[in-house]
């Protein structure tokens, strides 16, 4: 198992050096001038141009490239063009808010989700299920800023019971995590739904009810629990996205996170803060991704014995694998 | 071996769907005495899995319907008695083997655990006793106690069987319903679970209505033979009755398309034609039209009913009896079919 995750781990290089390469292409052929926004208007072409030359915007794409990861390599994320802060620093900083907003709207709407997607389930063909279902469509299909606002109006400006942006206290937090909970909630309600549907109908469920089990022991102990596994991987690949989405709660609540810090980076054309940022949100991303792998081994005795297995029979193939990967990212 | 322990009476239950109503169950009678093994034999859609299902009450509701019927199970009817009272029942007098071990088992749990979960439920004792009790189940049906937690797709096909059999006589059933347990398996394992099957029966006196479609089993363990047809069961009665003295057409078409060794014939003679589809059963005698000795008297009967206006058919109810009743030709050996409706009704006349 060990093994495994580190040989996932070493196959991130490739994922993220190959994405900082398709930002940079991006940010080529994105219209707009950092060093004509840093100058203002009234700044001359020649200034203009020299500050092109300081921030070695001239040089060839691969040439920036290979500083970039040069750079990062040695910990050196840049310097915002705006701020003249180092990106790495502001990163760090922001980070714990997205990662707490994101943590804490997740974890709510899968509290509420699940076992609202168990309730519509078990009542299927009744009107219970249809309400569940309906109320869950209404939740996807209302846009999650939206939301937010009327949950500004309602609790914020009505009834005055809750801050309208910023997170001072706790009870800032309440309005952000909400509405970015109502869509995470209906879309892990609709998959645990479906998921169970399926489950239930398997031979194994009847199995259990033979045995004279209680309903809510055959649901919850022999479905869900299978229903469960491929929920796990939507749910990190919520999470993941959620940490570059969460950028609209962000400006809406005025929240100091990073999807804010990387929206007012692509505002002005701040290559660092954007490259910086989408690396670290793709490296998040991925890892996200691994632990939910990882989840799925503990949850799943099946694929738990495929990783032992593998790690049995091909131990010396693996191991030999990763020493030569190893030696190529020397060489590099 | 005189004891009733489960008597069908009139059971029907039909499938709701939102295109057509499926009768797949249709008025059967079916008695099982205690220590009895009785076969329930027929084509596949002929409604055997339904029965056994409708007697655990394990049919999916919706779409299943029990429209009619009472199932006694130790003078208890089990369509009527509450949910709670149904599990008391459910894996600890009735036990069910299901007929597919590779999706039986839930592959996410031990096969230790969900033995001892049986265990558990219906007996009251600690968590270490019943691991220690579906041990000795494991042990008893072949398989190494060390085995206990290991996962179903650590296993074979006949051996996640002995673990569903394990499951199921956990808690000593009176009555287990095996719904074709060896159909899954390849010949040498059927033999194998079949022949295990029958001793740990007569070890523990158990009764069981075993489903099959391999007459070859029911002529080896079974003590009588029900014979499905069409949601149906045209013909009942002991295996020598019915091996011997074969009344109904279907079941003397079943014996007709096995092979036999000392047969010097070179084709069997199969029955012809198909099921009827349960959606739109024939009325009358449903074997009519496949039926090899149907004669006027079976035509007569099945044409009588279009033809009956709705008016008349309250005047006149004795005459619209169109569907063959169950006649009883010897001590125990039941037939739904007109020819011996006949006769017994001459011989009603000649007593008089």
């Amino acid at each position: 198992m060990a093994r495994y995750i580190g040989k996932r781990l070493l196959m991130l290089i490739p994922v993220l050096l190959g994405i900082s390469f398709v930002v940079l292409i991006l940010i080529d052929i994105t219209p707009g001038d950092p060093a004509r926004m840093m100058l203002g208007m009234t700044a001359t072409e020649q200034q203009v141009a020299e500050l092109r030359q300081s921030l070695g915007l001239n040089d060839s794409i691969f040439i920036r490239f290979g500083r970039f990861i040069w750079n990062v390599v040695r910990g050196d994320f840049g310097t915002s063009f705006m701020t003249k802060r180092p990106v790495f620093d502001e990163m760090i900083q922001r980070f714990p808010y997205t990662l707490k907003l994101v943590t804490i709207s997740l974890a709510l709407s899968i509290i509420l989700g699940i076992p609202l997607g168990v309730f519509a389930a078990t009542h299927q063909y009744s009107w219970k299920d249809n309400a569940a279902i309906f109320i869950s469509l209404i939740c996807v299909s209302m846009p999650s800023f939206w939301f937010a606002l009327l949950l500004i109006k309602w609790f914020g400006v009505n009834l005055r019971w809750l801050p309208i942006a910023g997170i001072e206290s706790w009870k800032g937090w309440v309005l952000p995590c909400l509405s970015m909970a109502l869509g995470l909630t209906a879309i892990i309600a609709r998959q645990t739904r479906s998921n169970l549907l399926e489950v239930i109908r398997q031979d194994y469920i009847v199995t259990a009810r033979s045995k004279g089990l209680r309903n809510g022991t055959v649901i919850y102990r022999h479905a869900l629990k299978n229903a469960i596994i491929p929920i796990i991987m939507i749910i990190g690949g919520i999470f993941g996205s959620s940490l570059g989405g969460a950028l609209i709660s962000e400006v809406i609540f005025s929240i100091p996170g990073l999807g804010q810090y990387t929206l007012t980076g692509l505002n002005n054309r701040d290559y660092p803060v954007i490259q910086g940022s989408v690396l670290i949100l793709s490296a998040m991303f991925a890892i996200v991704i691994l632990l939910v792998d990882i989840i799925f081994a503990f949850v799943d005795p099946r694929i738990r014995s495929q990783y032992s297995k593998k790690s049995k029979k091909s131990k010396k193939k693996a191991g030999t694998q990763i020493e030569k990967e190893s030696q190529e990212i020397a060489a590099v | 071996m005189s004891e009733t322990l489960l008597e069908i009476k009139n059971l029907a239950v039909e499938y709701h769907t939102d295109s057509a109503i499926i009768y797949a169950v249709n008025n059967i009678n079916l008695t099982v005495k205690k220590g009895e093994t009785i076969g329930l034999v027929g084509e596949t859609g002929a409604g055997k899995t339904t029965i056994a299902r409708s007697i655990l009450r394990i049919l999916p509701i919706p779409p299943a319907k029990v429209i009619s019927g009472e199932i006694l199970f130790e003078d208890t009817d089990v369509l009527k008695v509450s949910e709670a009272q149904m599990r008391k029942i459910r894996g600890n007098k009735i036990a069910m083997i299901f007929q597919d071990p590779m999706t039986a088992l839930n592959p996410i749990e031990t096969v230790g655990f969900q033995i001892a979960e049986t265990i558990k439920i219906h007996n009251k004792i600690s968590r270490v006793e019943s691991h220690k009790r579906a041990c000795d189940m494991l042990e008893m049906v072949g398989i190494p106690m060390e085995r206990f937690s290991d996962y179903p797709h650590q296993f074979s096909g006949g051996m996640k069987q002995r673990v569903v059999i394990a499951m199921a006589l956990a808690c000593n059933p009176e009555l287990l319903l095996a719904d074709e347990p060896t159909t899954a398996l390849d010949v040498t394992i059927q033999a194998q679970v079949l022949e295990m099957m029958q001793s740990l029966k007569e070890k523990l006196g158990t009764s069981m209505i075993l489903i099959t479609h391999d007459l070859g089993v029911v002529a080896d363990i079974c003590d009588s033979v029900a014979v499905v047809y069409a949601g149906e069961i045209v013909e009942r009665g002991t295996i020598e009755h019915i091996f011997d003295h074969a009344s109904h057409p279907y079941t003397v078409g079943l014996f007709g398309s096995l092979p036999a060794l000392e047969s010097t014939e070179r084709r069997l003679s199969p029955i012809k034609g198909l099921m009827p589809d349960p959606t739109y059963l024939p009325k009358g005698c449903r074997f009519y039209e496949r039926c090899p000795d149907a004669s006027d008297n079976c035509v007569r009967f099945a044409a009588q009913e279009p033809a009956q206006a709705p008016g008349e058919l309250a005047a006149a109810p004795e005459e619209i009896a169109i569907a063959p009743e169950e006649i009883e030709i010897a001590p125990g050996h039941f037939v739904k079919c007109f020819k011996y409706s006949k006769k017994t009704a001459e011989a009603a006349r000649e007593g008089e």
